[in-house]
């Protein structure tokens, strides 16, 4: 998989590159500031997804040395991904209209 | 064959979900739905990436079993420990958490690029080239944004700066880049490995000396722009990796990342530019400010005053957050709005420590989110309104801004509560705020100081309304 790469392909990533890219702008152009850091922690959480790759570079480990990198790879990628979640969905979860009135109290300081 | 489509596919999808759940996140009555989506999006594409177990190299075949239960550890132990935290950490503690969440990302993106430099497949220059700079941009993010958490948690107060460091600053980069580029020339000799490790290790070194002068005031937009590198840095490696959903995943956090940076810059009214490369906050102390008598006022009084008023707007700041007072003003609030005064709060664009970190505090209490109100929409509704409580905000409030060219402060968008026909503002001391600015609107003759912990004051005020109510 790693040694497919041709100038073909270089060209195609250049084009998911570009759309990826408007995408990613268009999506948060009309954020309201209140959603601000919920959305960078939600942001955060998605580029977790490159523990999929490091979880791929550990699979195909060969040496001590690749196998090290690997693990350090997947546990920080891991990471990544949990502390985004976690951090979003509490942040996300306190967010209720009027109408409910706060039926319980929820984290106390 | 049928695995490589079906993991291809998966990836598909939960890129597809990504981009779903960022949308979802954007209003607040859909938002809890797009985080929700975009965690099955990423249980489903890990999972489906266990079945690439059967599609590795035959070099890997022997060491499959290791690799495997390496791999679940790793998983667990990330998986356990950022849990751990991310559930327990106070949410005036926030900030740090995205912050060391998305270095541990960048290392990640980074460990990846040293994954694919050691594995001696035949690859092009430009290939590898992309690799570098991958791992580059990752590890930037990765030290930065350790030096960003401890900045916020409040283990490194002072910034760091010394004569001529932006061109040592510089320099460390140009040197992070010959090395960068001598370890792709090399690649696959015995001469490249040296190279490569003092990359990495420059790489690193420059993340740290990036970061250190930057002050606590400015953190916010530099983690938005860390967490848009690390996006970049994932994009790339993505690409090296052949992984598609990668490279969308990462470069739409790597736009979206940059368009927030931008956001966030301008509601502070500083460019980026300047959160890199100024110091802002150094030579503001020894501005001088109005002189003149602050009045001040017993807690109970300024409550009676908020009682018998007909509408009242709510200013906090970061000094609300410090003092843990959130659920006693709410308890306030409820207590002012059932005796029929009309409460809003005011929120500016950086009140707390980030964008939006105010409206999360407030919504830990309790407080519905219709009830408080950007700077914007509220701004006109000042003058017409009978009090401004300001609690524990200060430059945010300061008319200096508006007016005075020579303030350091000049020209950041303030919360006009200075128009309310009178003003209470709760406060620790009559110290000057984070710039060092002293703010004229405390000797303003609408303007009342309730000098106090906010959350001594506000329990005194509570007592207070509540002593009417029997009365």
């Amino acid at each position: 998989m790693m040694d497919s790469v041709t100038s073909m392909t270089f060209i195609i990533a250049l084009y998911i590159f570009m759309l990826a890219a408007f995408t990613g702008y268009v999506v948060i152009s009309r954020v309201p500031s209140i959603l601000h850091t919920p959305l960078m922690s939600g942001s955060n959480f998605i580029h977790g997804i490159v523990v999929v790759g490091a979880l791929d570079a550990l699979f195909n480990a060969t040496t001590l040395t690749g196998q090290i990198i690997g693990f350090v790879g997947v546990f920080l990628g891991a990471g990544n991904v949990m502390g985004g979640y976690v951090v979003t969905d509490r942040m996300l979860a306190m967010f209720r209209p009027s109408q409910k009135q706060t039926p319980e109290k929820k984290g106390q300081p | 064959m049928l695995i490589e489509y079906i993991v291809g596919l998966s990836g598909l999808i939960a890129a597809g979900l990504f981009i779903y759940g960022l949308k979802a996140m954007s209003s607040p009555v859909t938002a809890v739905s797009g985080i929700v989506t975009a965690g099955y999006g990423m249980v489903f594409v890990v999972g489906a990436t266990f079945l690439n177990l059967f599609n590795i190299s035959p070099d890997a075949r022997p060491h499959l079993l290791v690799n495997v239960a390496l791999a679940v550890v790793a998983l667990l132990l990330g998986c356990l420990w950022t849990g751990w935290r991310g559930r327990t950490v106070q949410m005036t503690a926030m900030p740090q958490m995205v912050a060391i969440f998305n270095g541990m990302g960048g290392g990640s993106a980074a460990s990846l690029a040293a994954v694919s430099l050691l594995s001696d497949h035949a690859t092009s220059g430009l290939h590898l080239s992309v690799t570098i700079v991958g791992a580059l941009i990752g590890c930037i993010s990765f030290t930065g944004s350790i030096i960003a958490w401890a900045k916020l948690d409040g283990r490194m107060r002072k910034p760091v700066r010394f004569g001529g460091q932006r061109i040592f600053n510089a320099a460390l980069f140009l040197i992070a880049l010959v090395l960068g580029a001598l370890t792709v020339m090399q690649y696959a000799t015995p001469q490249g490995v040296l190279p490569g490790i003092l990359f990495f290790a420059a790489a690193l070194l420059f993340g740290v000396c990036m970061t250190l002068p930057i002050g606590g005031a400015d953190m916010p937009v530099v983690i938005s722009l860390y967490n848009a590198f690390t996006g970049l840095a994932v994009g790339l490696e993505g690409y090296v990796m052949g992984n598609p959903a990668l490279m969308i995943a990462g470069m739409v956090v790597g736009s979206a990342g940059t368009l927030l940076t931008a956001l966030m810059a301008k509601a502070m009214n500083r460019s980026l530019t300047n959160v890199l490369f100024s110091n802002f906050g150094d030579t503001a102390s020894s501005a001088k400010g109005p002189e003149g008598e602050m009045k001040s006022a017993d807690p109970s009084d300024a409550a009676t005053s908020m009682r018998y008023a007909s509408s009242v707007i709510i200013v906090p700041g970061y000094g609300l957050a410090v003092a843990q007072a959130q659920q006693k003003l709410y308890e306030f609030v409820k207590m002012l709005v059932a005796d029929g005064v009309d409460v809003k709060f005011a929120i500016h664009p950086v009140a707390g420590r980030m964008p939006g970190h105010m409206n999360v505090l407030l919504a830990e209490a309790g407080v519905p989110y219709d009830m408080i109100c950007d700077m914007d929409d509220i701004n006109d509704s000042f003058a017409t309104t009978d009090v401004a409580l300001i609690i524990g905000a200060n430059d945010v409030v300061n008319p200096e801004a508006l007016t005075d060219k020579s303030s350091p402060i000049y020209g950041m968008p303030i919360l006009n509560a200075y128009k309310a026909r009178q003003v209470f503002v709760i406060k620790r001391g009559s110290g000057t705020g984070y710039s060092g600015v002293q703010n004229p609107l405390f000797f303003q003759k609408n303007c009342t100081m309730v000098f106090g912990d906010a959350q001594a004051v506000l329990s005194k005020m509570v007592e207070a309304v509540k002593a009417l109510g029997t009365a």
